[in-house]
């Protein structure tokens, strides 16, 4: 186990850190042994990044036994592609892009218009084709249940029907950590192996492993307008009015997702040290601050996980 | 860091002030962003309520809210600086016992909040022997609403004594009373002035000092594999002839070079290493997700066990074991045919018989029950197809805990704790 275990307060006992850890793994693996197909939903964000650290623990010496995907909107930022690329190469695994451009191009989904066009909901269409064409039986993801209220609710193995739908009032019981994998052709589960992790749990993890991150989650000058409270990086891809005027501003981002509904923050935190620092004294949530999707309405993230969303 | 965590389960009603109880420890240690208080505060004053009904902040399903009801368990966190808590917040109602089970599994200390106006009610009898039957290490009774009996130790120690007196019936092995208005705020965080007559600690108190290293058991040395690492690559001689058992472990403590038996082989061989990413460790203990090397070539795949050659699990196929039924489609009846997961390994099994259905408000054994429907609890006798190495639930949650599964609807229809095994 890491450094944190060398702090521990006692014998036999593990920090929480390793604790989290071991049910990841745990998770992981048992997801490997009884799934055919798996697939790791990999955005190159903080989330997955640690996601992929998990995996790379719980099979080493071994390869990891399954692809990872990322739902591409195109609408990305160039640092973060970037580094996704160097990150799953240097791991060894093959990535599967997902890419809603090739469905607005195939006539699939419509490219939504307007000031608010996102193509956020698009990624649900690109995502369930995807596993539909590749056959994927489980997905691990890297939601946490202190992300959201819905997400609260949702259990470790996700079942999805045929159509890729969560229906929150038929979940599967979820006891000791004996899960249920068993599901027909067609259907999948979505995994998620760090539901009980917090935001201040993964950052700390990073740190612990000295995981490398994209530039765009330290401080750095940005232009950027503000809309509805939210910093947005003014970017030829959104339709700013005339009232939303650009500035430069000293930012980071707390999440990483499309760009057109991930916020920045002011922040001057350049290392991982001050990161951790901010988010200890934060009084608001990460998606609260920084994502203009879960605006929508009170249930915007339950209604987007029925339709079979991350 | 060097936190460790605290699992436990709510358990109460609404009008018990739970809600009130988890809003005010999440509040209290700061907890609750501002963003997500902003949206429960909108959201009370579009209903009319008058005041800020942290109950929202809990209930994240769209007909939780619309119905003003918990349905289902709803995880929370939160961290002082000496531990970090999982809260699971399971419903109270009789209809939502299966919920209670799911979050109690994996407690390691469960609140059951009391009404001081009402006394016990039926409902904390059946919280009480849900814990127990689950085997939460720890049972906190919080009498609550204590502003509402002008704070009377009087009234305190009527409940206490008679909740007591029912406790002796079950299997409880640490009993904490604490009185407590979750409403003002008195004995949750700090210490109350409006009772001084009670001298123990706060609600928070408890829960940050409360000793729960030694409820894991260190005895029973207990590996269930889960996955077998074999990595191909031939550019590494090193690797070539690794055979590497990953798990988790369920109990006890396993080190290099301990003779260890496999089951359901009965082999034994020591341990040659114990492997983890960030290099070899000298003693392995629970919940460590490890891989073992062992030391002679034996066929083990995943499903199997590996323990001391003294200290093992029972092989059989034979159980006896309390289920709690989950599911309204079908009913647990004789010669029900299910699938039953335990640990890493599945089997399916027949439902023999059905000893007696429980009643989980008098305790009260019906042994002319036929069937167990949604909620119900009964003790039931098993065969299964294949040999499973299972502890009595009262040893090891996790050697003696398992589910059972549809195999038609794939629905996960049961809970079940080995009683025993003949």
């Amino acid at each position: 186990m890491g450094q944190a275990s060398q702090q521990a307060p006692g014998r036999y006992q593990l920090s929480q850190l390793d604790v989290l850890e071991a049910e990841a793994i745990f998770i992981m693996r048992e997801v490997a042994a009884e799934f055919e197909r798996p697939v790791l939903l990999f955005s190159g964000g903080k989330d997955s990044l640690v996601m992929l650290r998990l995996a790379e623990k719980a099979f080493w010496p071994g390869a990891i036994p399954f692809p990872v995907m990322h739902v591409d909107t195109g609408h990305n930022f160039p640092e973060v592609i970037e580094f996704r690329d160097r990150r799953v190469a240097e791991a060894g695994v093959r990535l599967v892009v997902a890419s809603v451009q090739e469905q607005i191009d195939a006539g699939k989904v419509t490219e939504p218009t307007g000031r608010w066009a996102s193509r956020n909901r698009l990624q649900t269409g690109a995502l369930l084709e995807a596993i539909e064409e590749h056959g994927f039986d489980a997905a691990f993801g890297g939601a946490r249940r202190d992300e959201e209220k819905a997400r609260a609710k949702e259990r470790v193995f996700s079942f999805r029907d045929e159509f890729g739908q969560w229906d929150p009032k038929n979940q599967r019981p979820e006891l000791w950590s004996v899960f249920n994998t068993r599901i027909d052709r067609g259907e999948h589960i979505r995994v998620f192996p760090i539901s009980n992790w917090t935001e201040l749990d993964v950052w700390d993890y990073i740190r612990r492993e000295r995981l490398e991150l994209p530039s765009i989650y330290f401080s750095h000058e940005r232009e950027v307008f503000e809309r509805d409270g939210i910093l947005l990086a003014n970017s030829p891809i959104i339709n700013r009015d005339e009232t939303e005027v650009p500035f430069t501003e000293t930012v980071r981002y707390r999440t990483v997702g499309d760009l057109t509904c991930t916020g920045a923050v002011k922040s001057t935190a350049v290392e991982i040290d001050d990161i951790i620092t901010e988010i200890a004294a934060t009084r608001v949530t990460e998606r609260g601050q920084t994502r203009a999707d879960d605006r929508a309405s009170e249930a915007a993230m339950e209604d987007r996980k029925r339709e079979g969303y991350f | 860091m060097s936190n460790d965590i605290l699992r436990f389960a709510t358990a109460g009603s609404v009008d018990d002030g739970k809600s009130t109880l988890i809003g005010r420890l999440l509040f209290d240690s700061k907890s609750i962003f501002e963003d997500q208080l902003d949206a429960v505060e909108r959201t009370s004053v579009a209903r009319g309520e008058e005041q800020t009904n942290l109950a929202l902040l809990t209930d994240g399903l769209r007909a939780e809210r619309e119905q003003g009801i918990t349905i289902d368990v709803a995880y929370r966190y939160f961290a002082t600086p000496n531990r970090t808590f999982i809260i699971a917040d399971t419903p109270g109602h009789i209809q939502y016992t299966r919920n209670m089970v799911t979050g109690a599994s994996t407690s390691d200390l469960a609140i059951i909040l009391v009404d001081a106006r009402k006394g016990l009610q039926e409902q904390s009898r059946r919280h009480a022997f849900l814990t127990t039957l689950l085997q939460v290490p720890h049972l906190v009774l919080a009498i609550n609403k204590m502003d509402l009996v002008d704070y009377s130790q009087e009234r305190f120690d009527e409940i206490k004594a008679e909740f007591t007196d029912f406790a002796s019936k079950l299997d409880t092995r640490d009993l904490t009373f604490v009185p407590i208005s979750a409403l003002h705020g008195d004995n949750v965080v700090s210490r109350s002035e409006n009772m001084p007559w009670y001298t123990g600690p706060s609600l928070l108190h408890h829960l940050e000092n409360v000793h729960i290293a030694s409820d894991r058991n260190l005895i029973d040395a207990r590996f269930p594999v889960q996955y077998v690492i074999r990595p191909h690559k031939s550019a590494d001689p090193e690797l070539h002839d690794y055979r590497g058992y990953a798990g988790q472990l369920a109990g006890g403590v396993l080190k290099p070079g301990d003779e260890v038996t496999h089951l359901p082989s009965g082999l034994n061989t020591r341990i040659a290493r114990i492997v983890t990413a960030d290099g070899d460790v000298a003693e392995a203990y629970s919940p460590m997700s490890v891989t073992l090397l062992l030391e002679d070539d034996i066929d083990i795949s995943r499903g199997d066990m590996i323990c001391r050659p003294h200290n093992a699990p029972e092989v059989t196929q034979d159980l006896e074991a309390m289920v709690c039924w989950m599911t309204d489609a079908r009913k647990l009846t004789p010669r029900s045919k299910l699938l039953l997961k335990h640990t890493t390994r599945s089997a399916k099994v027949m439902v023999r018989d059905l000893r007696y259905r429980l009643d989980v408000n008098t305790l009260h054994r019906d042994e002319r029950a036929e069937h167990l429907e949604l909620n119900e609890i009964g003790r039931v006798r098993l065969r299964s197809t294949q040999p499973l190495f299972v502890d009595e639930y009262t040893k090891n949650r996790q050697t003696g805990g398992f589910i059972l599964i549809d195999e038609s609807t794939n629905a996960t229809v049961g809970a079940g704790m080995v009683v025993r095994t003949d």
